[in-house]
Parts: structure tokens; sequence; C-alpha cells
């Protein structure tokens, strides 16, 4: 079957549309740097919550509360980690990140599958309890990191090594911004060599086409969904933990703040598509850069019109995988 | 006759407000192949899914080689070696017909741990099959899909084969295609229970016949008896064979 390349397309066509709008093309290609950059942490975040609404039909509204709470046990993990991320050495601050991010994972999943057993199993095939409970979900978690961490902001500074950027001319690319991109990079091609090589793969794409079958050849798709919704919890932890260093600072309110982005993308995506979901983050990233710089005032709004733009050429996404 | 390898006993199943099965009585001889008849809406498909445990019965009872499965998950029921092709046929559109093969392999993890001498008898039922392994199975005709649905229950062996309407929408040649599979399948020893409404069809393969009027079984017994009665099957069907 030919690859639908039209929606992969669409990234370089809108960065290259968007190229007469700026004076120099140094700005254009720092802010190009930095949507991207955007767009892969979104799409760390948004991954999750699009194989869980694919595979068991669940809208998750409190997936906003795992990028809180990753981001938060980043804070602690890092700020304990003073040492070494205050060191010029590149190697210790990348040690002191990548331990930060397991223990964010770890926590994120561990209030993963607390959030799936108790609120979540109970709200099966019946969407606006589903969005209901997990909007409450998410209440209860901001709460509970307010009385944790409390309820102000906390800066989590980049390490000293990822500080500052590299001059590409006379356009200034980030470090952290780099570093981002290729861990999305690689997150990406984990996710689609775990769905297209592995078993479980395997059984995640069968599930998000007929859940039904699957449990018909023998496999418990209960289970399965349960492994995807802590994966999921997992990236949206990782995720906290990137969105925290791209902002520089925690609030509790961050996962509600992000909810809205993730599922603009999950939507422009294709609901239940890893692939749409990587375009659709792409494609907000960019758009919330671009419009960030020209036209401050609709950066809001640009997104949305975005996703009405798409979902008018593609009434089901870019990447649809499901019939629902 | 044969030891029943699939028994339901007074089987009811209710699927919301309404009353489908109304106490099923039925038994599957263990090698034979039952054809369940009956006309649309008779409650053939719905006996199939309360077997499957897809639909939960009301009441009654489900048992497979002696084991009360009634309560069991369609999981745990599939595992005891029962393959189920719908009438849907649950084929995975945006899967290869490989990737549908090997899902329904539980034992191989990758293609090569398929059963070569197994997936080549396989091959040799259905030339679709192999001709369009690395297609994307979605792509492929409703025959070529239908013989890909059979071939994923036969991938390994199994002690039964549940098919909803296998010759549902097809060509005659695919028809007949199929009529080899299963009459190959029946030799092996393999116990079948097939829906079918193709009364050609099921005379050449059936064995037992039970008929289904109403959510409940009105006839059970030989399909030789049943081909040679005309006056019941026009009681039973509407129509003779």
């Amino acid at each position: 079957m030919a690859f639908d390349w039209q929606p992969l397309a669409l990234v370089p066509a809108i960065s290259l549309l968007a190229l007469p709008l700026f004076d120099s093309a140094s700005t254009w290609l720092t802010l190009t740097v930095a949507g991207l950059a955007m767009g892969m942490i979104v799409f760390i975040i948004a991954s999750g919550l699009t194989l869980v609404f694919g595979l068991m039909d669940v809208l998750n509204f409190g997936h906003g509360v795992f990028i809180a709470i990753g981001a938060f046990v980043a804070t602690s993990v890092l700020g304990a980690m003073g040492d070494w991320t205050g060191s010029t050495y590149l190697a210790l601050n990348l040690v002191a990140v990548f331990l930060a991010m397991l223990a964010a994972m770890a926590a994120a999943s561990a209030v993963g599958v607390v959030f799936e057993r108790l609120l979540v199993r109970p709200v099966y095939g019946q969407h606006l309890k589903q969005i209901l409970i997990t909007m409450g979900g998410m209440i209860i978690g901001e709460e509970v990191i307010k009385i944790i961490w409390g309820p102000q902001q906390i800066p989590l500074p980049l390490p000293e090594g990822l500080r500052g950027a590299w001059l590409l001319g006379e356009a200034a690319v980030e470090k952290y911004r780099v570093l981002a991109m290729l861990l999305g990079i690689l997150m990406y091609a984990s996710l689609v060599w775990t769905l297209n090589r592995t078993k479980i793969g395997l059984l995640i794409r069968a599930g998000v086409d007929n859940r039904e079958m699957v449990e018909s050849l023998g496999y418990p798709i209960r289970r399965l969904f349960v492994a995807v919704f802590v994966a999921g919890s997992a990236l949206a932890g990782l995720g906290g933990v990137m969105w925290g260093l791209y902002q520089q600072n925690v609030v509790p309110q961050m996962g509600a703040q992000v909810n809205v982005l993730i599922f603009i993308v999950i939507i422009i995506g294709g609901l239940g598509s890893a692939s749409g979901a990587l375009i659709g983050a792409l494609l907000v990233g960019l758009m919330a850069n671009y419009t960030g710089f020209l036209a401050p005032k609709i950066a809001l709004f640009s997104n949305i019109g975005l996703m009405v733009a798409i979902l008018l050429w593609r009434p089901r996404g870019v990447y649809p995988v499901t019939n629902r | 006759m044969n030891e029943a390898l699939l028994t339901l006993t007074g089987v009811h199943t209710h699927i919301g407000a309404y009353h489908i099965l109304h106490g099923v009585d039925l038994a599957v001889p263990r090698g034979r192949l039952t054809m369940l008849l009956g006309r649309n809406g008779a409650g053939k498909s719905t006996a199939l899914r309360t077997i499957m445990g897809l639909w939960r019965a009301s009441s009654g009872r489900v048992e497979f080689a002696g084991r009360d499965i009634t309560v069991l998950a369609t999981p745990d029921i599939a595992r005891l070696d029962i393959a189920y092709v719908p009438e849907t046929m649950g084929i995975f559109g945006d899967l290869t017909v490989e990737e549908n093969m090997l899902l329904a392999a539980r034992g191989a993890r990758r293609a090569r741990d398929l059963d070569g001498k197994r997936l080549a008898w396989i091959f040799s039922l259905f030339p679709a099959v192999e001709k369009f392994w690395n297609y994307p199975a979605g792509k492929l005709s409703g025959g070529q899909k239908q013989m890909l649905a059979v071939a994923r229950a036969i991938v390994e062996p199994r002690q039964l084969l549940i098919i909803d309407e296998p010759s549902k929408g097809l060509a005659p040649v695919i028809v007949d295609s199929m009529i080899t599979a299963f009459a190959e399948l029946k030799a092996a020893g393999v116990t079948i229970l097939l829906v079918e409404q193709n009364i050609q069809f099921a005379q050449r393969l059936g064995d037992h016949v039970a008929v289904m009027e109403d959510g409940r079984i009105v006839h059970a017994g030989g399909m030789a008896e049943f081909a040679a009665d005309a006056a019941l099957q026009r009681s039973l069907l509407g129509l003779a064979l």
C-alpha cells in the first residue's frame, strides 16, 4: 500500500509558507527549531493518550495530571542533584536529567495504575462519565501536588551544560531544544518499532481496529489496555519533565494547560494513530511559535483554527485508524 | 452418536431488554461437522457469540470437553483451543495478511515461528493467503478476506472451529474452495460448528444438523435424514434442499 505522504508534507509546507512572513531567515529558523522541539515534547505526551483512546475508546481528560506529576518529581530529583546539574560536565548534567526522567516515569506509571483502576475502569464505554470522572481525577491530582510541593510556581532551571544556544549564522538554536528534538525522534522511533515489530505492538494495533476479535483470539484486552495506559502515563511523565525544562518552571495547573494542546494534537492526528499524533504535534508546535511571534493576540486560537482546517480537509484526522 | 465436545443446555441470552435465546439445547459431536441452520433472526449468531462469551448467557450451561465455560471470559474460552470466525470475519484491515496470521498463532512471536508444514497445508487450501501474504488485509476482496479468516482460525491446531456464515456473499467458485477446505478439515478430525444460510453448502458438508427458530433448537439430527425429508425442511426453513 502506498504511503500517504500528504499529511507528512504539511510540516515542511507550513514551515516554508511561513518563511516570507519573517523579516529574517534567522528568526524563522529559531522559531522553526523551537516549534519542532515543542512539537516533539507534545508528541511524547500525546502518544500514550491517543493509543488509550484508540484501544479502549477511553477519553482520559485527566492525562494532564501525569504531566504535572512528572514535572514536579523532576524538580525534586534535579533539586537534590544540584551538584550534578550545576557541573560544567555535560555528561553529569545528562545523567541527572536522565535519572529525573526515570523517576518521573516511575511516579507517573504508579499514579497511572491507581487512576486506571479507581477512575477509568468503572466507566468503560461511557464517554460522558469518563470526561467528568477523569477531569475530577485531574483536579484531585493537582490538589495532591499542592499538598506535597506547595501551590506556588517552582523553578526548573536547565542544567548548566544545556543552557545557551548554538549560533547558525545569525540564528540561535537553543541546546535544550535540539536535545528535545532528538529525544522526541528517539521516542517516536521506539514507538513505531514497538508497534510494528513486536507482538505486543501487533496486539495494540489489532486492538485499536477490533477489540472483540483480539479477545476471541485468546488475548485479554483489559490487561493489554492497563499496560498501554500505564505506558502512556509514563510517557506523559517523561513529557512533563521535558515540558517543565522547556518552560523552566512548573505549576500544579500545568497539566490542565497542556491538556488542551494534546487533545488538539490527537484529534488532528486521527484518534488512535501514533504517526498522526506526531504530525499533529509538530504542526501545533510550529503554529504556536509562529503565531506567538507574528500575532501574539491570536496565538491562543491559532491551533484551534489549525484543527478546524485539518478536519475540513480530513474529517477523521490525518491518519485515522479507528472507526470511532 | 459421537461423544459431544460442546453442549449447550437450556441457554438463555438477553441483549439489553431483548430476550434472544430461549433455552437452547445443542450438542456438537467431537470430530464431526455440525450445521446450525435457521431463518434470519432465529438466534444462530447469538448462540455462537454466547458460546464464545461475547454475550453472557443469562441462564443455562455451556460445556466444552466436560468443563463448564458459561462464565469464562472470551480469551479464556479461546485458550481452550476454540477458534471463532464471526459473520463480519474480524479481519484486522490495517495489518498485513502475515500479521493477521501471526496474531492468531498464540505460540509464535515472529512469522518464522509459525509451523512451516502447517502453513504449507493452509496455503494449499487457500492459495490467496500465500499470494497476498505481505498485503494489508483490508485491501483483500470479500472472498479473500473470508479465506484469511478461516486460515487464521486454523493457523494452529484447534479442538473446535466455530464459523458464522462462511459462504455469505461469496462467488460460487470461492464457495467451492471453502467446501473443499472444510472437507479437508473434517477429514483431519477437526470438530466444526458452522452457521449457514446456503443450503447447498450445508448439505454437502454437514454430518449433523440443528435448526433454530425464535431462539430455540427446533430440530436436531443427521444431515442425511434432514436432506431426505423435504417436508421437514419446508416446515422448518420454508424451502427444501
